[in-house]
C-alpha cells in the first residue's frame, strides 16, 4: 500500500489532487481512498488531505500517520510544517519550488528523495493562475511511477471539462517534464 | 446484468443509489456532513434525471414532516440529516415511526453539541435509538449504496411498513472517494419493484392517521410498534439475502471476522470495523487470539445472532462512539451487557470510548484498545467505560 499526504492552503486544490490520484488508481482495477483533514473550510488556511493506493481492499478509517509520499503545494509551507512528519526511510518528497532538491536542507542527511518543481510558473503561464494541483500531479508522476500521464488524462477532462481540462493536463505534462529530482 | 466499478465519494454515490431506487420525494435541509448527499440529489431531479418532487424545507422539522406526508400517501420517501438536524426533527421522528410510514434517511452520523462539533461519533443515532426506527449501520461506501435499496425494500415491506435509517459515519464515509460498484438500473427494479404502499391516504379511501390516544389504548398502541419493529427480523435478514443472491455481496445482522477461535473479540458499529479487522490481522500474526464482532442491524437488536457470535468467548473490547453520562458505560456496551446477564458462558465486557467527534482512532489506537482491553480483562476491571485517549 502506498500512503500520500497532501500539504495545501484552502482554495488550493490539495483535495481535487489527492482525488484525482485515486480516481485513476480506482480506474486501473486498483483499490483507492482520497479524504480531505476534515474541517472548517477557510480559504488560505494550511489544509491536508490524504490518499491511499493499494491492490487490495483498504480497510483503514483513520488519517495517514506514516507517508510514503508527501505532496506540498504551497512553498510557504516549509517554513510553517515539517512536512517530513512520520516519513520513514526512503519517503519521497514532492515539492512546489523554485528551489533545487539539495536547497532543501530539511531532509539533509536522510534517506528521503526530493523532488522540486516550479509549479506556480507553470500553472501561471498555462492557467492564468497560480492553482497548482494538477499541476503538481506531473510531479507525482514523474517521482512515484505509480501512475502513468494518460491515467490521469481521464478523470482530469471529466472533472475539469475539455477545455479547462486540457489546459490542466498541458501543465501537469509540462510539470512531468520540468522536475529536478534529487540524488 | 452490467455493473460498473467506480471511484465516487461515498455521498454522491448514495444519492446516485437513492435516484435508481427511483424515489418520489425527498426533502431535506442541507447540514454537514450529510450536505453532498442531498445536493447532488437536487441536482439529478433539476437536471430532470429523475421524476421526482425535491422539497427544500426551511427546517429539518419540516424536513421530517413533508415526509411523513408523502409517505402517508404511498410516495416512496428519502431524507437524509446529522446531529442537530436530527434534534430539531426528533419531535416528528417519533411520530413517522408511531404512524408506521416507510421512509429511509441517510443519518450521516456526527457529534451533538455541545460544545458546537461538526465531527463524526454516534451521539445523534443514540439520542433516537427507541423512536421505533429500523437501524442498520454501514462501514463503507458499497454498503451505503447497497444498503440505500435494502433499506427501501425493508422499509415498504407490507408486513413491515416502518422508517429506516442507514447510520453512516460523518466524513470517514461521506466525504470519502473509493471504489463503489453500481448495478444497473434492471438488477435494481427486480429487487425494488415500484412502492405500492397499502393503507396510503386517498380520497376514495379515507382513513385516519396520527390519532389521539387515550390511556385506554396508547399502552396497546406501544406494544403494536413493539411489534412492528420486534418482528421486522426475519424480513429484514430476507431482503439482505435476496440482495446478496443478486449481487455478490451479503449482509448480516452480526458480522464476523476471524472470531470462531477467538478468546477476545472487538465490537464496533459502523467504519471502525474494517480498521479493527485490520488491526485483528496483525495482531493474529503475532499470536494473539482476536477477532471482530461487527453489529450492524442496531433496532431491532439481533439477540440470538450476538449471542451465538460471542457465547465461550472470554472477553469483549465494547467501542462506543457516545457517552450516557452518569450511566453504565457506552449505549452499545450497555445494551451488550444487558443481552449477555446470566447467559452461561458469557464473556465480560470491557467498555471503551473512542473517536468522539472526530478524533481520530488509528490502527495504533486500535491495537492498543485490544491489548490493554485484554490486560483489564484478564484483571476483572470490567465495569464503567474508559475515555480512549483522555488528555490531562
Amino acid at each position: 500500500m502506498l500512503e500520500i499526504r497532501l500539504h495545501g492552503r484552502g482554495g488550493q486544490g490539495a483535495v481535487t489532487s489527492a482525488e484525482l490520484i485515486a480516481i485513476a488508481a480506482i480506474n486501473k482495477g486498483n483499490f483507492a481512498q482520497a479524504f480531505p483533514s476534515f474541517g472548517p473550510e477557510r480559504r488560505g488556511a494550511p489544509v491536508v488531505a490524504f490518499c491511499r493506493v493499494d491492490d487490495r481492499k483498504i480497510n483503514i478509517r483513520a488519517k495517514v500517520y506514516k507517508p510514503d509520499v508527501v505532496i506540498v503545494l504551497d512553498p510557504g509551507l516549509l517554513s510553517l510544517l515539517d512536512p517530513t512528519e512520520g516519513m520513514g526511510e526512503g519517503g519521497i518528497l514532492i515539492l512546489n519550488t523554485r528551489k533545487k532538491p539539495e536547497e532543501i536542507t530539511q531532509v539533509s542527511g536522510r534517506n528521503i528523495k526530493v523532488v522540486t518543481v516550479d509549479a506556480n510558473k507553470i500553472a501561471t503561464e498555462e492557467l492564468g493562475r497560480p492553482i497548482v494541483n494538477t499541476t503538481m500531479l506531473g510531479g507525482f508522476v514523474r517521482a512515484t511511477g505509480l501512475l502513468g500521464i494518460e491515467d490521469i488524462k481521464e478523470p482530469l477532462l471529466e472533472r475539469f471539462g475539455k477545455k479547462l481540462g486540457e489546459r490542466n493536463l498541458k501543465a501537469m505534462e509540462r510539470a512531468y517534464h520540468e522536475v529536478s529530482i534529487g540524488e | 446484468m452490467a455493473t460498473q466499478r467506480k471511484g465516487i465519494e461515498v455521498s454522491i454515490a448514495m444519492a446516485d443509489a437513492v435516484a435508481q431506487a427511483n424515489v418520489d420525494v425527498i426533502a431535506a435541509y442541507p447540514i454537514t456532513p450529510q450536505t453532498h448527499i442531498v445536493e447532488h440529489l437536487s441536482e439529478i431531479v433539476a437536471n430532470g434525471e429523475l421524476d421526482a418532487e425535491y422539497v427544500p424545507v426551511e427546517s429539518e422539522h419540516s424536513a421530517m414532516s413533508v415526509c411523513c406526508g408523502s409517505s402517508a400517501v404511498g410516495a416512496r420517501t428519502f431524507t437524509s440529516t446529522s446531529s442537530q438536524g436530527l434534534a430539531l426533527m426528533a419531535e416528528i421522528f417519533y411520530i413517522a415511526a408511531s404512524m408506521r410510514l416507510p421512509m429511509v434517511m441517510a443519518l450521516a452520523n456526527r457529534s451533538l453539541s455541545g460544545p458546537l462539533s461538526i465531527w463524526n461519533d454516534h451521539t445523534d443515532t443514540m439520542m433516537v435509538r427507541d423512536a421505533g426506527w429500523i437501524h442498520i449501520f454501514v462501514e463503507n461506501g458499497q454498503e451505503c449504496y447497497d444498503n440505500v435499496f435494502c433499506g427501501f425494500r425493508i422499509s415498504e415491506d407490507p408486513d413491515i411498513m416502518l422508517p429506516l435509517a442507514i447510520n453512516l459515519d460523518g466524513f470517514i464515509l461521506t466525504h470519502m472517494i473509493e471504489p463503489v460498484i453500481y448495478e444497473d438500473n434492471e438488477t435494481i427494479r427486480k429487487y425494488l419493484p415500484d412502492v405500492r404502499m397499502k393503507n396510503a391516504l386517498h380520497p376514495d379511501n379515507p382513513v385516519s392517521m396520527g390519532c389521539f390516544a387515550m390511556p385506554e389504548i396508547y399502552t396497546e398502541a406501544q406494544m403494536s410498534r413493539e411489534h412492528g419493529v420486534r418482528n421486522s427480523y426475519p424480513t429484514i435478514v430476507k431482503a439482505w439475502q435476496e440482495w446478496g443472491d443478486l449481487t455478490g455481496r451479503y449482509y448480516k445482522p452480526v458480522e464476523t471476522y476471524r472470531a470462531d477461535d477467538a478468546d477476545y473479540c472487538i465490537v464496533t458499529m459502523g467504519s471502525y470495523g474494517e480498521t479493527a479487522m485490520e488491526v485483528v490481522d496483525a495482531l493474529r500474526e503475532e499470536g494473539e487470539k482476536v477477532g471482530v464482532v461487527k453489529i450492524r442491524l442496531w433496532r431491532p437488536f439481533p439477540f440470538d445472532d450476538f449471542r451465538k457470535a460471542v457465547l465461550g468467548k472470554k472477553s469483549l473490547i465494547v467501542i462506543d462512539r457516545a457517552i450516557s453520562f452518569g450511566g453504565p458505560g457506552g449505549p452499545v456496551a450497555t445494551e451488550l451487557r444487558s443481552a449477555l446477564y446470566g447467559k452461561p458462558g458469557a464473556p465480560t465486557i470491557v467498555n471503551y470510548v473512542a473517536g468522539l467527534a472526530g478524533r481520530d482512532v488509528s490502527r495504533n489506537d486500535f491495537k492498543n484498545i485490544i491489548l490493554e482491553g485484554k490486560a483489564k480483562a484478564e484483571k476483572g476491571e470490567t465495569d464503567g467505560f474508559t475515555l480512549y485517549g483522555l488528555r490531562g
